[in-house]
Parts: structure tokens; C-alpha cells; sequence
């Protein structure tokens, strides 16, 4: 049974070498043959979750050794597999949810010309993500991890056409390398400290490490973490990466690739436990980019955008679970499942929405779809009410534990935290309901697309509408699945463990004042939005609507921070070698060349000439023999 | 008279050869120069033979002698083309190998 | 006789030594004059004397069949083949004066000089006083003793050697070999292009009219007493060794008149005047002006030369 590991991984990734070798001969059915892997590979992937269900909580993780990779004295880097609760997790959601968005783009992108190209980088994302969580080593793990941010590159700057997505598409890639010189220097690290970059020696030998290694390690994780997962300070790539096609969004950039900081941290709980500063840095970048996200989510009118923004934000909540321990890490992935639901089904609905009204981004220029798109306003209802915390959805069971472990850290610390999180859940619910009644209800402000044509809203086509009822259903039901007896945290926990909190709050409480919190969001956006006609145009907005239009001025703070002085130190660097490097490596070959052409006259062509050098030179060897041997 | 004046005749004769290829411009007696410098050191061979009692010197001035006269053959076939075709057999006149 | 000269050891026979002193003489005379004389030929014949005194040199000191095989091969053969090399060139040719590279015959000499002094030097500090001598040696005779060793010891490097001369002597071959890229032509096809030209229809005029010299180099005289440059072949006319006698006849009968006069005491008045120097029909072709270029009618002044120079 083990052996169908490495085939998780290798059919997607056959998949895309079919595709991208195959030529046009594969242009008719290759959409088909890469979500018929995609499925092939979710089945594989059930078939080791009955295998794993079958054994009892302790002998769950399995391991596959498949080859040497790098076989060199002191350095053993394998092409193993570890298939663990963890892992599984994860092999499930990428499959699934990733079949369903096979299933989703075959509808999506019938008119693209590149499609069958589209769905190889596709399939090679899923090997990839794979790759990254079935790892057995953080080495295997980096390939992976490179694997998604090329698949990503790719995917953002699908349309290459457009300037705006090539550009996107080179800045999530340049943010993302920030992040891996971040993993690349944590594996370093632990090679330097452990003597290997396995998973079992590492964590085994985490408890006899010095604390400040295992902080430094820690760190150079939540940079990745940060970078891969779109959190301040690297988080700027993330909405432009919204160029991309809706349903890659809605796979990397919602449901799958961005959770792999969370993976990464809860992978590496060993080292996150015995090193309390890299993780209260943990939860602070979680704080921060929860609150960041959701400002963001609230003043931005391109759907997609408002989307990123709260992907941002949920991340963030997991990040921030994440890095309270063992309290925590089941909650963030528990969290970061139902969000993968719900969100790729979000995606996945704004996605109809704009294939039904020409591209057209701006919710200001929606209204009133609930009539013509009903099964899209269902299903993304059900997202939305799964998202904002709806009792009894699948959002309301993860974010309740996630805000009762953060008032669970204790001390001032939890009460910051949890009121952080509280006050995120209203801001979610803010700007989910603005996006919802921008774009289903109220009056319609529909308007020509650029060629002048008047948009006509329909329904999806059915391989559009499948998969976001499926995942609506996932929204809706998953979260009460994993809550009930506890069933996710037992899953989980013989991999993270868990540990109790020491709640100042009750239980109930928490419940009741999230409860409220969020309702207070509906009813706020609903006063701003739901009574009063929205105006096509943007109104002007507070500073902080238009700082948070522009993303919070992240770029701006990019520029200035970083853009501007490396750009100064870039001439500063010119000048010296220009001045200085060059002018000496010049001034050496201007003297060379100099004396060459003095020399040059040396070579007269006159035969005698050259016999004259060879006498003197014969004449000064037996001199100097002569005096040599006289000595 | 001790043997090794014929060292010295050699030297003299050598060094004479070695001045007329430096000075002289005829290609010929320029060979004819070669040639002397040649015989010049089989003479020193032949005095060295005798010095140690063995044939080995001659043996090598001999080898020295055939293959002078396959430099010659060679070398007067090149001065006769040359000649042909710049009806000169200056060896300043081929000095279009230089830059 | 010459290897019981050579018995002895350490010093040589009184014989021996004047011979070596009067071949020492010759030897470095004949290299001098190699050096110092302007002509190919003369260089040659230098050399030759030079390469027959060390020939006896060899014998004098045991080695026989080399001093055989120095006559034989290099006076007689190899010299010879300078010799017709020279020929082919021109054997009146001689080197001008001129030095043109600046500096080289100082430096030349200069070098000479010291690289003499040092190998002088160099023997005259090596301990040489005892000399075996090869009465050993050659106690079955020099030749079986050579013949022992080249076919022993250095049959390798005997085999490779005459490689080495069969692939000289088809070097030589390939060097010299024109290739034809169409076929001569013929006798027929030379007199019809003759025809078709119209140049010079009857045969050319042939030379040696006046046969006071090579009479080859000496062109026909035309009707009007100029000389015919047709009547001497091509490559006597590109090395420019044409001796124009048409003038020396003209200055000899004026001199002859000018003795007569003198005999008879006629007064300058009465006596014809001597005939001047004429122009000659045809200038030399330019190409012929270099070190080649030899001063073969150097007393009779051309006037075409004095603005060559």
C-alpha cells in the first residue's frame, strides 16, 4: 500500500510532462487527461486513507524510501516519503479540492486557446504541493516548495499578454525567493546543527539544541512561512497574483499553496516548541497580517482582490493558532481545511460571476445576480456564511477554537490575541456581507465592457456549477464533521500533540461574543450598503480607505524601504566598479596594450632579425651556464 | 700540440658560421652558413670521440650529416620556389609575416 | 698512417700538429672568405675548401670513414647542389653592401664576438689534458667499428633517419613541382597564336652576335646599331644580364680612330668626333632593379641607368 506514495506524486507530474511534451496532437482531450489524473491521484489518495484508517492512532504514519538522491559521505539527502494524520490531511485536501478545480476550469477556460498548457501547469502544481507535504526531509520539502512558487510564477502570468499579470506574476516570484532564501538557510542551519535535514533527526535531536539555534531556525521558517503564505511583511505579492486565471486563485492562491506556511510551521512544531521567541514572532505576524488583510478586504472593489485580501486575513488566524503550540496547531489545521472549502468555493463563484458579466472585476459594476446566477449566489452564499461564522457552517466551528486557544495563551498576551481575533471577525463579516450585497443584491449597475457590449449575467455551465456545490458542501458541513467528539483534534494529534489551554473565558463565552462580534459586522455593512444605493464611482473615502485601497501602502512602503536604497547602493556599487575596478583592470590593459605596441615592432618580419633574438638568447644561456657552473 | 685546439677551430668556425647567418642576406650563403655551423660541431663531435675513446661521437656526427643533407634538399627546394615567384633570393624580401 | 698519428694521447705528433695548423689556416680563411665575399659562387668555393681541410681533420683523428663521407657527401654533393642552386639564380648575382636592417651587423658581430669568447672561455676552463684516443676503438678498423654501432645501438635512429631523407627528398619534389592546370601548348597552336597576334611573325633574332663574352647574354644589333632584347632569353632579361656591346664596338672604333689620329699627329680639329651614348630602345622592365640587378655593363654607362638608381 505504501508504494501508491510516490505514485500521488508522480501521476500529476506525468500529467504535466504529457501535456507540455505532448504538443497540439493532446489539444482536444488533454483538459480531460489532467483532471482524470487529478482524480487518479484523490484516489490514490483515498486509497492510503482507508489503508491509514484501517491501523490504530499509532501506526498511522508510514514511510516510503524511494531512492538516494544525494548519497555523499555526512550528507544523505533522500527521496523519501512520510505519509503521517498530517500529511493525509493535506493529500486530501490538494486532491479534492484540486480535481474539483480541474473539473471547474475545463469550463472556465473552453475559450483559451493555451489551455491545454494551462492545465499542465496545473498538474505540475499538484505534483509539486504533493511533493511538499509528503516530504520526508526539508530538502525534499524545498523542491516541493520551489515546485508550487514556479507552478505559481507560471499560473499568475498565465495571460502574459497582459503587462499587469507578467508583472505580477515576477513580483510574487521575487517576493517568494525572499522567503525561500528563508527555508534555504533554515535547512543550512539544520544541517549545521543536526548533522542531517530528515525529519525524525531533527526533530529528535531539537530537545539537546541550544535555544538561540532553534530560534534562528525557527525564524528562518516563519519567513518562508511568511513568504510562501502571503504574511507581513512579504504579503504584497498576493493581490496582484489575483491576474491570474479565477480558478488558479482559487486552488494556490486560496485553498492550497498559501496554507504551506502553515504546514511548515505545524510540521515543524519540535523546533517552534522548544523556541518561545521564533514563536511569539509566530503569532505576532499572525496578528498583524489578520487585521492587515481584513482592512484591505474591506475597501477593495475588485472582487478578487477583496477575496486576497480576506486569505490574507484567515491565514493569518492560522498562522497566529499556529504559533501559540501545541495549543494551537490541530485549530490552524483544522482551519485551514473548512477555509479551504469555503474560500476555493468563493473563488470559485466570483469566478461565474465574472465569466457571466465579461470579465468585469469591479463589484460597483454588479447588483442585483441573485435572479440570473442562482446557483452561484446559493453556493457562494453558503461560502460566505461559512466564512463570517455562521453557527453551525464550517467556519464557526474552526474560528471558535481558533479565538478560544488564542485566550488561551494567558496573560495580557491572550487577552491582545484574542481581542485581536475577535475584532477580525468583525471586520470579516464586514466586508464579507459588502461583498455579497454588492454583487447579488441591491439595483443593477451593470455596465459595457470595452468593446460596448452590454453584459447579459447567466448561469455556468454545468462543470463550473458541480464543483462549487460540491465544496459549498464541504462548507457547510465539514467544520460540524471535525468538531464533533473532537474527531479532528484525535486525528491530528498523535503528530502535533495538544496540550489544553488555561481559558480566562468560558467556552461558551468565546462562542457568544464571536457570535456577536460577527453579527455586528453584518449589521454595520448592511446599514453602509444594504439600505443605500452604492455609487458606481468609488467615493473619495477616509485616509484609511484609501490607504487601504492601495493595499495599505504596502508597495509604497516596498519602494521606500527597500526599492530606494537598494537602487542607491545598486549605483553606489556602479560607480565603484565602473571608477574603480574598471579603471584599474583598464589601466592595466591600456599599459599592456601600450607596451605590446612598442614590442610589436619587435616582430619586423625580416627572418634575420628573429635569427639575431635566437643567437642572443643562445648567447645569455651559455653565459649563464658558464657563470652558473663556474660558482 | 694538445687535441683540444681542434675544439677551439671548431668554436671559431662556429662562431663565424652563426655571424655570416645574421649578416648575410643571400639565402644560399645563409644555408651555406647553416652548413658551416654544422660541420663546425662535427668536428667537435669527431675531437670528443677521440677525447673519450669511443665511436659514439662519430656515430652522431655521421646522424648530424644525412640529416644536413635532408635540410639541405628541403631548404634549396624552398629557395628555388621562392625564387620563382619574387625572382629574389633575399631573405629580407619575405617579410610579409608580420603585421 | 693518419690513425697512427692519432695514437697518441694527451698530446699529438709533431705531423699531426703542423698538419692541423695549416688546415686550422685554411679552414678559418675559407670561412672568412664564405663570409666576406659578395658572391654566391665565390661563397661556395670558400666553403668547399673549408669543408676539405675539416675533412682531413676527421681523418687525422681516427675517424676515416667520416672524413670519406665529408668529401663525398658534403664537397661532393652537397656543394654540388649549391652550386646549381646558384646557377639557377644567377651566378653573377652578388649581395649589395647595403645593410637595411639598422643595427643588425653591429649587433651581429657583437654577438659573434662574445658567443666566441665564452665558448673559448668554456673550453679553456674544462679540464681536456688526457685524451684516450681510439686506437681501441678502431683496433678492427674504423669502418666495422661504425658499422657495429649504427647497427646495434642506433639501428633505430638509422631507420629513422632514412625516413626522414625519403621524406626530404619528396618534400624537395612536392616544393619544386609545378602542377599544369591546362596542357602546354603546342608548336602548331604557338605559331597560330603568333599569327593571330601579329607581334612578331618571323623567328626571334638570335643572340651572340658579337662574341666577346657568354654569348648568350649578348643581344643582336639592329640595322640602326641599337641591340634587339628579344635576341636573349627570358631569364637573362628578368635577372637584367644583358651585356649591350653596341655601344663598347662604337666607343672601340672611336678610340681606334683617336690612336691613328695620335699616330699621324693630326690636329684635334681634323679628327671625327667619339660617337656619344645612345639611347637604348627599350628601358629595362622595372622588376629587374634589385640586389640581383648586377652592374654587368658597369663601363659602359647606360643613360637610362643614371636616373635609376
Amino acid at each position: 500500500m505504501n508504494s501508491l506514495i510516490p505514485l500521488l506524486v508522480a501521476a500529476p507530474l506525468a500529467g504535466a510532462a504529457l501535456l507540455l511534451l505532448g504538443g497540439p496532437a493532446l489539444d482536444r482531450f488533454g483538459h480531460w487527461l489532467a483532471t482524470a489524473l487529478a482524480a487518479l491521484s484523490f484516489g490514490f489518495g483515498l486509497a492510503l486513507f482507508s489503508d491509514m484508517l484501517g491501523r490504530g492512532a499509532e501506526h498511522r504514519a508510514v514511510g516510503q524510501h524511494l531512492f538516494s538522491w544525494i548519497p555523499v559521505n555526512g550528507f544523505q539527502a533522500d527521496v523519501s516519503f512520510r505519509l503521517d494524520q498530517l500529511s493525509m490531511t493535506f493529500v486530501l485536501l490538494i486532491t479534492g479540492v484540486g480535481t474539483l478545480i480541474h473539473l471547474y476550469s475545463v469550463g472556465y477556460m473552453a475559450h483559451d486557446e493555451r489551455r491545454r498548457r494551462f492545465f499542465a501547469y496545473l498538474n505540475l502544481f499538484l505534483a509539486a504541493m504533493l511533493l511538499l507535504v509528503v516530504a520526508d526531509n526539508y530538502l525534499l520539502l524545498y523542491v516541493g516548495w520551489e515546485g508550487v512558487g514556479l507552478a505559481s510564477y507560471l499560473l499568475i502570468g498565465f495571460w502574459q499578454h497582459k503587462p499587469s499579470a507578467a508583472t505580477a506574476a515576477k513580483k510574487a516570484f521575487i517576493v517568494n525567493r525572499v522567503g525561500d532564501m528563508g527555508l534555504s538557510i533554515a535547512i543550512m542551519l539544520m544541517f549545521v546543527e543536526f548533522g542531517s535535514f530528515a525529519f525524525d533527526p531533527v526533530f529528535g535531536g531539537a530537545s539537546r539544541a541550544s535555544e538561540g539555534r532553534l530560534t534562528a531556525i525557527g525564524l528562518m521558517l516563519l519567513l518562508a512561512a511568511c513568504g510562501k503564505s502571503a504574511q507581513v511583511p512579504l504579503q504584497s505579492w498576493l493581490g496582484d497574483a489575483m491576474e491570474g486565471p479565477t480558478p488558479v486563485s482559487a486552488l494556490i492562491h486560496a485553498a492550497t499553496m498559501v496554507t504551506a506556511g502553515v504546514y511548515l510551521i505545524t510540521r515543524s512544531a519540535a523546533i517552534f516548541n522548544l523556541a518561545p521567541d521564533a514563536q511569539t514572532a509566530v503569532v505576532v505576524v499572525g496578528a498583524v497580517t489578520l487585521l492587515f488583510g481584513a482592512i484591505v478586504g474591506c475597501a477593495k472593489d475588485d472582487i478578487k482582490k477583496a477575496l486576497a485580501g480576506s486569505t490574507m486575513s484567515q491565514i493569518g488566524y492560522m498562522i497566529l493558532v499556529a504559533g501559540l503550540g501545541p495549543i494551537g496547531y490541530a485549530f490552524a489545521i483544522m482551519h485551514l481545511v473548512t477555509h479551504g472549502f469555503f474560500k476555493a468555493g468563493l473563488f470559485l463563484g466570483a469566478g461565474s460571476v465574472m465569466h457571466g458579466m465579461n470579465d468585469e472585476v469591479s463589484m460597483r459594476h454588479y447588483g442585483g445576480l441573485r435572479k440570473y446566477m442562482p446557483v452561484t449566489f446559493v453556493t457562494f452564499g453558503l461560502g460566505y456564511l461559512a466564512i463570517i461564522g455562521f453557527p453551525g457552517l464550517s467556519g464557526f466551528f474552526s474560528k471558535d477554537k481558533i479565538i478560544e486557544a488564542a485566550f488561551a495563551k494567558g496573560g495580557t498576551e491572550g487577552w491582545i490575541l484574542g481581542l485581536c481575533a475577535l475584532v477580525g471577525t468583525t471586520v470579516t463579516a464586514f466586508y464579507m456581507t459588502r461583498v455579497m450585497l454588492l454583487t447579488f443584491f441591491g439595483e443593477k449597475r451593470w455596465q459595457p465592457d470595452a468593446e460596448g457590449n452590454a453584459p447579459h449575467p447567466h448561469e455556468s455551465p454545468k462543470t463550473m456549477t458541480i464543483p462549487m456545490i460540491l465544496l459549498a458542501i464541504g462548507s457547510v458541513f465539514a467544520g460540524g464533521l471535525f468538531a464533533l467528539n473532537d474527531s479532528f483534534l484525535t486525528w491530528l494529534e498523535p503528530v502535533t500533540g495538544h496540550a489544553e489551554g488555561n481559558s480566562p473565558l468560558a467556552p461558551l463565552t468565546v462562542t457568544l461574543l464571536t457570535t456577536a462580534c460577527m453579527l455586528a459586522g453584518v449589521g454595520l455593512s448592511y446599514v453602509m450598503y444594504g439600505r443605500s444605493a452604492v455609487p458606481v464611482v468609488p467615493p473619495v473615502g477616509s485616509p484609511l480607505t484609501r490607504a487601504a485601497r492601495r493595499d495599505l501602502l504596502q508597495d509604497e512602503f516596498n519602494h521606500a524601504a527597500l526599492v530606494r536604497p537598494g537602487s542607491a547602493l545598486t549605483a553606489t556599487l556602479v560607480y565603484f566598479d565602473s571608477r574603480g575596478l574598471d579603471g584599474f583592470v583598464n589601466g592595466l590593459a591600456a599599459t599592456i596594450g601600450g607596451v605590446s605596441s612598442r614590442l610589436r615592432r619587435v616582430q619586423n618580419g625580416f627572418v634575420r632579425s628573429y635569427a639575431l633574438s635566437m643567437f642572443g638568447g643562445t648567447l645569455l644561456l651559455v653565459a649563464t651556464t658558464l657563470l652558473m657552473r663556474s660558482f | 700540440m694538445n687535441p683540444v685546439n681542434y675544439l677551439y677551430l671548431s668554436a671559431l668556425l662556429f662562431t663565424i658560421g652563426a655571424s655570416g647567418v645574421l649578416i648575410r642576406r643571400n639565402a644560399i650563403v645563409l644555408f651555406m652558413c647553416v652548413e658551416l655551423m654544422l660541420n663546425a660541431s662535427n668536428l667537435a663531435l669527431v675531437t670528443f670521440s677521440r677525447l673519450h675513446g669511443t665511436l659514439d661521437g662519430q656515430i652522431i656526427a655521421f646522424f648530424t650529416m644525412v640529416v644536413a643533407a635532408a635540410e639541405v634538399v628541403v631548404g634549396l627546394a624552398i629557395i628555388v620556389s621562392i625564387f620563382r615567384t619574387r625572382h629574389s633570393a633575399s631573405v629580407d624580401d619575405s617579410n610579409l609575416m608580420k603585421l | 698512417m693518419i690513425t697512427n698519428l692519432a695514437a697518441v694521447t694527451g698530446t699529438t705528433s709533431t705531423g699531426e700538429a703542423v698538419q692541423f695548423w695549416v688546415l686550422a689556416v685554411v679552414a678559418v680563411g675559407g670561412a672568412l672568405g664564405m663570409l666576406l665575399m659578395r658572391k654566391a659562387v665565390h661563397s661556395a668555393l670558400c666553403l668547399a675548401a673549408t669543408m676539405l681541410a675539416l675533412a682531413v681533420c676527421y681523418m687525422a683523428q681516427g675517424a676515416v670513414f667520416l672524413g670519406v663521407v665529408q668529401i663525398v657527401v658534403y664537397t661532393g654533393a652537397i656543394m654540388m647542389l649549391f652550386l646549381f642552386v646558384v646557377m639557377l639564380v644567377g651566378v653573377t648575382s652578388e649581395d649589395s653592401l647595403k645593410e637595411q636592417l639598422k643595427g643588425q651587423r653591429f649587433a651581429a658581430v657583437l654577438c659573434g664576438l662574445g658567443f666566441g669568447v665564452l665558448l673559448i672561455a668554456g673550453i679553456a676552463n674544462a679540464k681536456l689534458d688526457h685524451f684516450t684516443g681510439l686506437h681501441e676503438a678502431n683496433a678492427e678498423g674504423n669502418v666495422p667499428g661504425l658499422a657495429r654501432l649504427i647497427f646495434t645501438r642506433y639501428v633505430w635512429a638509422f631507420e629513422v633517419t632514412g625516413a626522414l631523407l625519403i621524406t626530404a627528398a619528396i618534400g624537395a619534389m612536392v616544393l619544386t613541382h609545378r602542377e599544369h592546370v591546362k596542357a602546354p601548348k603546342t608548336q602548331r597552336e604557338l605559331a597560330a597564336q603568333r599569327v593571330k597576334d601579329n607581334l612578331q611573325l618571323p623567328p626571334l633574332p638570335a643572340p651572340g652576335v658579337y662574341a666577346r663574352h657568354n654569348a648568350v647574354d649578348i643581344p643582336a644589333l639592329l640595322p640602326d646599331g641599337t641591340i634587339a632584347e628579344d635576341s636573349v632569353m627570358e631569364t637573362l632579361r628578368q635577372r637584367g644580364q644583358i651585356r649591350d656591346v653596341s655601344q663598347a664596338m662604337l666607343q672601340r672604333m672611336a678610340e681606334l680612330e683617336n690612336t691613328t689620329a695620335d699616330w699621324l699627329g693630326r690636329p684635334s680639329s681634323e679628327r671625327p668626333p667619339v660617337a656619344g651614348p645612345r639611347k637604348s630602345l627599350e628601358p629595362v622592365p622595372a622588376n629587374n632593379v634589385n640586389n640581383v640587378n648586377n652592374a654587368n655593363n658597369a663601363g659602359v654607362p647606360k643613360a637610362d641607368e643614371e636616373g635609376a638608381e
